[in-house]
């Protein structure tokens, strides 16, 4: 392990630029990947599905998405609120960056997101941690 | 967000529930990006077929639209990126009842809110294109890239609710591309091949969207040795923003904010150089198999100039494989005067209005039709349908015609 992946480690809280939605905790879904609802899920059963996403195979459902940027076309902003209206949502999305298709679905689709920190967040939060977001105070907190 | 004494009304409920929520949506997003106020737009295009929104926003917009209470209609010119379907065509298709009963459902409820169902991806070219420096709120990739860059209008990626939200509040929030700070470049491309063919157009900004990387990045371009068509840069700038999510990008000497470089070149800029090799390299990586099943032109609408080249191509042949050429409704009309939709039907292929293929249901009718290998000549389409189940492969529209008489890619 390097001396900066140490230090990103034994650091707990990290600062966003860019927050929105309620404080929710839960299990951190980590890959250095993009992320489209259009194209990289099987909404309706709530998984990643395109097989070349870093978590294809992996339930998204009820977890705190930690991942690189936004991807994909304009449809991602609806599709959020149609994956809320069926109970197969992520819990938060945890972004380095974010672009507006996604940062508007979440507003409608009412769920919480982070984004824009000054290191990657990809490889501060270790896959599978519980993490907590507090959009209020624009942080991701490991527990 | 600092907010004047209209949008203070809207917020408070004053105009109705219609605007409130629309406006209560676009604080959310205006505060996520840190805007400072909101900006008047002059229209808005919404992106929204029925796969996206599903059963659950069709209802959505059918609850907005039996508001009976204050404003319920759209207060700028407010159009329709294309359905997921050609109502006259739906069966050819192989789609489902369901799918066109939604579609009817979402366009009916469209009606009510005041929204101008275009159905087209293609407004720059056939309704209005916005001028330099006027702030609209466009809500396909392919028409915000093009505005921004080619028109010097501002606009970010406005999705299906923000783009209605700024229909219904005639405003949007001032942030990313509707401010000066974000319209300068962050990586310089020198091009050292300038394409010649549609698909080639669009590989290129292909190539320079996968450099860009993500929406905030803004590809300044130079090299290019002579002036694009309309059609040219509908290819690469749809390319580029699919492969990208870029938003703008600027040609030195030929569009509009950039007529020196010293006019949008940023502080830190990272440098390349793209050749023939990057274009025919990235259409080589689809070029997987010969035999093909299907051939579309479409991603984006096509213009009535590239209807005319493809029914020159048309003339004499015979296709042995469906062809499907999607085109807008403002478009598809000439069409049929001019005697390009005969010319391309006579040889077996089909002209389709107001739809855009890889939005209408493109994995149920892929299932429907047993069409899995795909030949295009859109770079946009090839990068999307891959998430679809298909196996794209990018050639000129002059290959794709022959695929359709032969069954294969020379």
């Amino acid at each position: 392990m390097s001396p900066r992946t140490i230090k990103l480690f034994t650091k707990k809280v990290f600062k966003a630029r860019h927050a929105m939605g309620g404080k929710v905790s839960g299990e951190a879904l980590v890959a250095k990947d993009g992320f489209s609802a259009r194209y990289d899920l099987d909404r309706i059963a709530g998984v990643f599905s395109r097989p070349a996403h870093k978590l294809a195979g992996q339930s998204y459902v009820g977890r705190i998405l930690v991942l690189d940027t936004a991807k994909g076309g304009v449809a991602s902003a609806w599709m959020l609120a149609e994956m809320r209206s069926r109970g197969k949502v992520p819990l938060a999305i945890v972004f380095n960056t974010v672009n507006p298709i996604l940062a508007q679905g979440a507003a409608l689709g009412d769920i919480a997101m982070l984004a824009g920190f000054d290191e990657d967040i990809t490889e501060a939060i270790p896959h599978g941690a519980r993490v907590e977001v507090d959009p209020a105070k624009k942080t991701v907190r490991v527990l | 967000m600092r907010l004047n004494r209209e949008e203070k009304a809207m917020l408070a409920g004053d105009f109705g529930p219609v605007p409130k929520a629309a406006i209560e949506h676009q604080l959310k997003v205006g505060d996520f990006f840190g805007a400072k106020d909101f900006v008047a737009v002059t229209q808005a295009h919404i992106m929204a077929d029925t796969e996206s929104l599903g059963v659950h926003n069709v209802e959505w917009l059918e609850q907005l639209a039996r508001e009976t209470r204050g404003q319920r209609t759209v207060r700028i010119p407010t159009i329709t990126d294309p359905r997921g379907t050609d109502f006259t065509k739906s069966k050819q298709l192989g789609q489902a009842g369901w799918m066109v009963d939604l579609e009817r459902r979402a366009v009916d409820a469209f009606v009510k809110l005041g929204v101008s169902m275009t159905d087209t991806c293609i407004n720059y070219q056939t309704i209005q294109a916005p001028v330099h420096g006027e702030h609209v709120a466009m809500g396909d990739t392919g028409v915000v890239i093009y505005s921004n860059s080619v028109c010097g209008a501002r606009s970010n990626f406005e999705g299906g609710p923000s783009a209605l939200s700024a229909g219904l509040t005639g405003r949007t929030p001032r942030y990313g591309y509707h401010l000066d700070e974000h319209r300068r470049g962050t990586l310089h491309v020198r091009a050292t091949y300038t394409p010649v063919s549609l698909n080639d157009w669009g590989a290129l900004g292909g190539v320079i969207g996968r450099l860009a990387g993500d929406y905030w990045n803004v590809p300044i371009v130079e090299g290019l040795d002579r002036v694009p068509t309309s059609d040219e840069l509908k290819h690469f700038g749809a390319a580029m923003a699919s492969f990208g999510s870029v938003a703008l990008y600027h040609l030195v000497g030929i569009t509009p904010e950039a007529s020196r470089l010293a006019d949008v070149k940023g502080p830190r800029m990272r440098k390349h150089t793209v050749g023939r090799r990057d274009v025919k390299g990235l259409q080589a990586s689809y070029a997987v198999d010969k035999k093909v099943d299907v051939v579309v032109f479409s991603a984006p609408q096509l213009s009535i100039y590239e209807l005319r080249s493809l029914a020159a191509l048309c003339d004499g042949k015979k296709f042995k494989l469906p062809l499907l050429a999607v085109t807008s409704p403002q478009v598809k009309p000439d069409s049929d005067r001019f005697g390009y939709t005969e010319r391309i039907e006579s040889a077996g292929g089909t002209v389709f209005s107001g739809m855009c293929f890889y939005q209408s249901y493109a994995r149920e009718i892929a299932e429907a039709n047993g069409w899995k290998r795909l030949a295009t000549n859109s770079a946009k389409m090839v990068n999307i349908l891959g998430g679809y189940g298909y196996v794209p492969m990018l050639a000129s529209m002059e290959e794709c015609v022959d695929a359709a008489v032969s069954g294969s890619l020379k």
